[in-house]
């Protein structure tokens, strides 16, 4: 069934390092096929052409760091229709939501010679926390799996199937045997959205959370196994302070071990 | 079940070697022992000297730790991750395949007939898993086809238990640690890796046939029982079912629900790695030109919230509420439902929980617990 127009995709980005955005343009097989369906509108990452709003799709990449970006995601979301962020940046805040428990203006202090003349908020924060987000697609960074499939059910309209449950399902579809019951090794997975395909599990690693919170997750029962493991307190602020340590689980998680 | 064609045979290592290729050679997809990521899995077994040998296992709650053996024994471990529905009943299934084609749409079913399976190393408890799963998915109106497709033709080795694992308990459920049917053939290792077969079908008889055995002599067939008698009073666990059912049905609101929530982590687990849990989810997808479509089967349980989403929402928000779901469906509903219970003893959800959680444990504590006086009544 042909389409009368072709809707219209912009992609922008915020405070984040384009590994989403990239993700999107290693689709490669799957990308002329995109190219067929949508009119780019708006994708610095690919080309300088931009043609203005309003956009019927909108992923925004990164995270609200600048008074300045504070305003754009005004626009940004005026001009969207449907409005999908994409990555723990703009889903969580990113890693560099590490700030939020910290002085900002002493980092940058130490990083930059004249720091008078930046413009920088206190917080990292997501999209979320500014405008109405249709859709959040975790992972640092996405899946492009996940992000074909949040692109194919936005053109055929229908809901993305993009599971909330935990890396645990995953590892064990997958068949690879538990890294934390027959290793020992720490692994965020039990308290961590599934999307990545367990990954890490599989080359032996625990899961670093690149995906955030899942859906009911219980991160005092995993500390505690953490800890069983040998995990110190300043080793669960850690674990659960990296990519998404803006998301409130996990902040809250690595809050309660700084204080002990 | 009736008495096996043969009265029982023996069979030594290359034996074993040559009862895998025999398997190989008559076109099975032989899945058996393999040792990977630190535990022992089943997976595909192209040959027979490929069989693991020498490994064991330390088992605990949410603990596994892969050991070696003083022998060269072939099934000197209980049970590991995997668990056999895996192929029979697998994680990830396309159901078929659409594409536009004018103005409808073109079906394409999924994959063929399987390969025929040969299952090596069954142990009793699996063998129960495996026909609880039979009568779930095969035995009412509407069987599954594609479990059917697997199981019908799946040639059984089963492997008698004589080392219990630290998390068994099918003593307690009934299930093991010796089978009396529902296999082709089934092996009791023994010393030196001597074993003692017990034909339990014509083919299992005619394949046995085709690779070097002896008729068993009367004392290794006592000592195989004997052996297989011992590890009745070996279990790592044990569970009391006497008047369970009732005493879980009528605990609803026990607070020990609320107690294990502060522990489970809904991750899910426990019921992919349970060799009974049947559920699956659907999802339908479209490409990116919306000119195809798949349907896939996937593994599902009842810790995601989506497991019980009706329209407005889930119908078991709290962790308690999946807990207490899983528990009580495993060990008492089940009977409501099929006539016996939903476990079979394995111990791997006690296993495999990262947070340690002991079925049996929970079950005793909910069952002796406080419960209203109407329920304290036994049949
Ligand atoms: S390895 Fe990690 S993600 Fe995988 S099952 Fe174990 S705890 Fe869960
Ligand atoms: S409930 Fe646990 S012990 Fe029982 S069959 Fe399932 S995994 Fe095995
Ligand atoms: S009982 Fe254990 S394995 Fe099962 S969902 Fe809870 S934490 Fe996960």
């Amino acid at each position: 069934m042909p389409r009368r127009e072709k809707p219209k995709l912009a992609v922008f980005k915020l405070a984040s390092c384009d590994g989403c955005q990239l993700s999107l343009l290693d689709c490669e097989d799957e990308l002329l096929a995109v190219a067929g369906e949508v009119e780019i509108a708006s994708f610095l990452e690919a080309s300088r052409a931009v043609v203005k709003g309003p956009y019927d799709l909108v992923l925004v990449e990164g995270s609200i760091t600048t008074p300045h970006d504070a305003e754009r995601i005004h626009q940004v979301r005026r001009a969207a229709r449907f409005l999908v962020t994409i990555g723990a940046c703009a889903t969580a805040g990113g890693i560099q939501a590490l700030r939020n428990s910290k002085d900002v203006h002493e980092f940058a202090r130490y990083v930059y010679p004249s720091p008078q003349y930046l413009e920088t908020l206190n917080k990292s924060t997501p999209i979320v926390d500014h405008v109405f987000v249709d859709f959040e697609l975790r992972g640092c960074p996405v899946s492009k799996r996940q992000l074909l499939e949040v692109l194919s059910a936005f053109l055929a309209g229908r809901k993305p199937v993009v599971p909330t449950y935990s890396v645990c399902v995953e590892c064990k579809r997958r068949g690879t045997p538990c890294v934390m019951v027959a290793r020992g090794t720490p692994c965020l997975g039990p308290v961590t959205q599934a999307g990545c395909g367990a990954i890490c599990p599989a080359y032996e690693r625990g899961c670093y959370g690149c995906f955030g919170p899942m859906e009911s997750p219980n991160t005092a029962s995993l500390a505690r196994t953490l800890g069983d493991h040998g995990v110190d307190a300043p080793g669960l602020v850690r674990a659960f302070r990296s990519f998404n340590a803006g998301a409130d689980p996990f902040r809250r998680e690595s809050e309660i071990h700084e204080q002990t | 079940m009736s008495h096996a064609p043969h009265g029982p045979r023996a069979l030594d290592a290359e034996g074993l070697a040559a009862l895998v290729d025999a398997l190989v050679a008559a076109g099975y997809r032989v899945l058996g022992p393999a040792v990977k990521g630190g535990a022992i899995v089943y997976d595909e077994v192209a040959s027979g000297k490929e069989l693991p040998r020498g490994f064991t296992e330390d088992q605990d709650a949410g603990r596994y730790r892969l050991g070696r053996r003083d022998d060269e024994a072939f099934f000197g471990f209980a049970v590991g991750p995997t668990s056999w529905k895996r192929f029979l009943h697998p994680p990830d299934l396309l159901r078929f395949r659409a594409s536009r084609e004018g103005h409808g749409f073109a079906v394409e079913p999924a994959d063929g007939a399987p390969t025929s399976l040969a299952l090596l190393g069954v142990r009793p408890c699996d063998l129960a898993a495996i026909a609880r799963q039979d009568r779930v998915l095969l035995g009412g109106p509407y069987a599954d086809p594609a479990y059917a497709a697997r199981r019908t033709e799946a040639f059984v080795v089963a492997v008698q238990c004589t080392e219990p694992g630290g998390t068994c308990f099918c003593a307690s459920m009934g299930t093991g640690p010796r089978a009396e049917s529902g296999f082709d053939l089934a092996l009791t290792e023994g010393p030196a890796s001597a074993f003692v077969v017990e034909v339990g079908s014509s083919r299992g008889a005619e394949l046995l046939g085709r690779v070097p055995n002896r008729p068993a002599a009367a004392d290794e067939v006592a000592a195989a029982r004997a052996a297989t008698d011992a590890a009745r009073g070996k279990m790592g666990r044990t569970l009391e079912t006497a008047g369970l059912k009732e005493a879980l049905q009528a605990a609803a609101e026990s607070p020990r629900w609320e107690a294990v929530a502060g522990r489970c982590l809904s991750c899910a687990n426990c019921t992919l790695a349970c060799p009974t849990c049947f559920c699956t989810t659907v999802e339908d997808t479209t490409d990116v030109t919306g000119g195809r479509a798949e349907r896939w089967r996937r593994w599902d349980s009842c810790f995601s919230l989506d497991f019980s989403y009706i329209h407005g929402g889930s119908v078991r928000r709290t962790p308690s509420s999946r807990y207490r779901q899983w528990l009580t469906h495993k060990l008492a509903s089940w009977h409501d439902q099929f006539g016996e219970p939903g476990c079979v003893g394995c111990g791997r959800c006690i296993t495999w929980c990262p947070a340690g959680i002991d079925l049996t444990e929970e079950a005793r504590a909910v069952a002796r617990g406080p419960v209203p006086a109407k329920a304290a009544r036994k049949e």
